[in-house]
């Protein structure tokens, strides 16, 4: 059966890239009749002079109603290959949030660009919050080909911006393919207006990707979940360690060691609902026995005796703030990292990043609403974590507001 | 790594794993050893491993090169979700009315913390107007999983005189749901309650995130939701608020299908194609029970059909179909045309917004 495909894409009505998706859902046969036959009426209704595919999940009151995505919309549509889930943010004022919030579990960012307009800000900002995130792989589409004659010096121009553009960025995988939405070249099957173009159509090259090296299965990162003890007759001394693996591959007979405690053990098995398995890897929901009966708890990591992650309470983290409250030095903040919630004080704020120039500002002493930048927090007790560039699970935490329980912010660990 | 195949009979499964070396399998809970082609199995049912598997369904899940299917990673994403709630909240709870969605949620609840049992008791809202095959189903699946039901009733309000019915033709018991739900959820002090919406069944619900936070009224706040990022998930919450909780968010009903295949999970029969007396209102397919009784030139004619969806008999429509097995309604939901709710369900269909609205309220 197939595996999924998490793509995130963002931008607005005017770059095309709501005909996009709508083509790729249309064409996957996961648009349906009475889906089309409402949003049709709908834009009809308001006078609109196109289909407004946007309306396909704009379904709260107020996005009809003012004509705007308030919110990250997912789409789901499956070829025989693969499944997709689509996370498309909108373009608009919160848009650093929501495409932080999209990217963050996508293994792929699909942009887009006018080819009559080129590279844009926008463009630059989606490529940047992208490798921020650390997106694996990145798709610019050059969109509206059509209205330039399928110009090949167009798209090879618009490419080689973009390729010295993303030399300052790290993003691994680019791949830029010449598309028409409108028409659909390119788009699902490769298009005779583009004898020059060698590559594949978008969706064949979203069904053919290469994602399973994605994953960090060096480190063996297993942060405990939850204690399973079934304090029944037959299984009395059962006690496993559930959760969700987080990097490597553990198998029955590793040695490993319990973090921050440092107690050493054995795996003895790794069960599942499904049988016993001999080898667990990301992102797996198993549970690990150990040969020892160990004092394990949720929030402690399994890792192994050669290979740790840092423990450590002084963390350095880049930043995408999420709330109007700027936050500043001294602030008092829950954290959310793995499996474990702490508090901790922000020691420092050491620079702002100006997202379209990339500039750096150190003048600044807090960070606003959408605003990105380097951090220093001390944590009330020690953290097991990875760089995020290492391992997207054990490097992320979220920020929490102690009073009301909000989501200030994502962090990222350098 | 071992090939996993599960051989399901009527009865009973039996799990199979290849043994190092090649020509045997295992079945690691009975210790028994068979040969690659060689024919297993008891009364009920037989197979043979390897390949072809005869006469009962089975199906085999090759994990190689550390690579998961679609649906092992929607149920590892899933049975995340469900350990994260257990450990973070005072007493979840997991709405189960025996639809499918619901059914498939708690194939995965019991994944999650096999070989113990579940750590929440099981909560269903029970209109009065539902179908009887459908209860049935509901109480043998708590009694199999010694799990605790918790039933709140919409007929117990009505007749203390806590709910009014409306009565008016072509009125349901849909909203009458809600205060019954929040009442037993005040009541069983429930913080957290698991439910099988999905995102893509409906738009309101596209938008909803996996933790969905309700005030003390019950009430959700489509523009002020928390960003939801990677798998770390933000549960705090004040006392007398709760959350419910979609682990199934991500799950399309092609997924849904698949996943009972795949589970060879037990559904209720009405899922499948049968015959029934049928007539037709405003385009929907209702059947004739004691509730739904045609009116005056709505004609009545036995058709095969089937229910995408079950909810109360008054307000849930059929479709036609022949696909009588699991196979059969795969291939028929992956031709469909039509969603799930545009084709059977008369409460969405009351305004464009109307779920949202119902889920402001505190509905499921």
């Amino acid at each position: 059966m197939a595996e999924l495909l998490r793509v995130a894409t963002a931008g607005s009505v005017d770059d095309g890239k709501s005909t996009l998706i709508g083509r790729l859902l249309f064409d996957t046969k996961s648009l349906f009749t009475d889906q089309l036959a409402a949003v049709e009426r709908t834009s009809r209704e308001r006078g609109d002079g196109y289909v407004d595919l946007a309306l396909l999940t704009d379904g709260l009151r107020a996005e009809r109603e003012q004509g705007i995505t308030i919110d990250v919309a997912y789409r789901y549509f499956a070829t025989p290959r693969r499944s997709f889930i689509l996370a498309d943010t909108p373009g608009h004022v919160q848009y650093t949030r929501n495409m932080v919030t999209g990217a963050s579990t996508a293994d792929l960012a699909l942009l887009l660009v006018d080819a009559r307009k080129g590279i844009v800000e926008q463009t630059r900002r989606h490529a940047f919050l992208a490798s921020l995130l650390r997106v694996p792989h990145l798709v610019l589409c050059v969109n509206k080909m059509d209205l330039v004659d399928f110009d090949r010096e167009v798209f090879e121009k618009i490419k080689e911006d973009f390729r010295r553009f993303a030399a300052k960025l790290e993003i691994v995988d680019v791949t830029t393919i010449p598309v028409s939405a409108l028409t659909g070249d390119n788009v699902v099957s490769r298009s005779p207006s583009t004898p020059w173009y060698d590559g594949s159509s978008l969706l064949h090259h979203l069904e053919e990707l290469h994602i399973a090296s994605d994953r960090n299965l060096i480190d063996v990162r297993f942060p405990v979940q939850w204690v399973v003890r079934p304090r029944s007759e037959e299984l009395q001394d059962y006690r496993g360690y559930a959760g969700q693996v987080a990097g490597g591959v553990i198998k029955p007979g590793d040695d490993v060691i319990v973090l921050p405690s440092g107690l050493t053990s054995r795996v003895a098995g790794i069960d599942t609902y499904d049988g016993p398995v001999d080898e667990a890897f990301p992102p797996m929901s198993v549970t690990v026995r150990l040969e020892d009966d160990l004092d394990v708890s949720r929030g402690d990591m399994i890792a192994r005796p050669n290979n740790q992650p840092t423990v450590g309470q002084d963390l350095h983290l880049m930043v995408s703030w999420m709330v109007d409250a700027p936050l500043r030095r001294r602030a008092r903040v829950g954290i959310k990292h793995t499996t474990r919630s702490v508090r901790a004080m922000v020691t420092d704020v050491s620079y702002r990043v100006d997202i379209d120039t990339l500039h750096r500002d150190e003048a600044v002493d807090s960070l606003g609403l959408n605003d990105i930048g380097r951090i220093a927090l001390r944590t009330t007790s020690p953290l097991c974590y990875d760089p995020y560039r290492r391992n997207r699970n054990t490097g992320s935490v979220l920020l929490i507001d102690e009073m009301s329980g909000t989501t200030l912010g994502a962090g990222m660990i350098l | 790594m071992p090939t996993v195949v599960r051989v399901c009979t009527d009865r009973d499964h039996w799990f199979w794993r290849r043994v190092a070396g090649v020509g045997h399998w295992e079945n690691w809970a009975l210790g028994e050893l068979v040969n690659v082609g060689e024919t297993v199995g008891g009364a009920v049912g037989s197979a043979i491993l390897d390949g072809y598997i005869g006469e009962t369904r089975g199906f085999r899940v090759p994990v190689t090169g550390y690579e998961l299917t679609h649906l092992q990673m929607l149920e590892a994403e899933a049975v995340h979700i469900f350990r994260e709630v257990a450990a973070e909240f005072e007493r979840p709870a997991l709405l189960f009315s025996g639809g499918k969605d619901s059914i498939v949620m708690l194939r995965v609840a019991e994944k999650a913390f096999w070989p113990a049992k579940l750590p929440f008791p099981l909560l269903h809202i029970d209109t009065g107007h539902n179908f009887d095959e459908v209860l049935a189903f509901r109480d043998r699946r708590a009694t199999e999983l010694g799990a605790r039901l918790v039933v709140g009733s919409v007929q117990a309000a009505i007749d203390g005189g806590e709910l009014t019915e409306d009565t008016r033709p072509g009125a349901s018991r849909n909203q009458l749901q809600t205060p019954v739900l929040l009442d037993s959820i005040t009541d069983n002090r429930f913080d957290a309650v698991f439910g099988g919406a999905r995102r893509d069944e409906e738009k309101a619900r596209a938008k909803e995130r996996v933790y969905s936070f309700r005030d003390e009224f019950g009430q959700w706040d489509p523009k002020n939701q928390r960003p939801e990022l990677w798998s770390l998930y933000n549960g705090r919450h004040r006392p007398g608020e709760h959350i419910r909780v979609f682990p199934l968010s991500n799950w399309t009903e092609l997924d849904i299908w698949r996943y009972i295949a795949q589970e060879c999970l037990e559904i209720p029969s009405i899922y499948y194609a049968h015959s029934r007396e049928i007539f037709e209102r405003d385009g929907m397919l209702l059947a004739v029970t004691p509730l739904t009784q045609p009116r005056v030139g709505e004609v009545v004619v036995p058709r095969q059909v089937r229910y995408r969806t079950v909810g109360d008999i008054t307000c849930t429509g059929a479709v036609e179909s022949t696909a009588a097995t699991v196979d059969e309604v795969i291939a028929e939901v992956a031709a469909t045309r039509i969603t799930e709710r545009g084709a059977t369900r008369a409460d969405d269909r009351v305004s464009e917004a109307a779920m949202e609205d119902r889920k402001r309220e505190g509905y499921f």
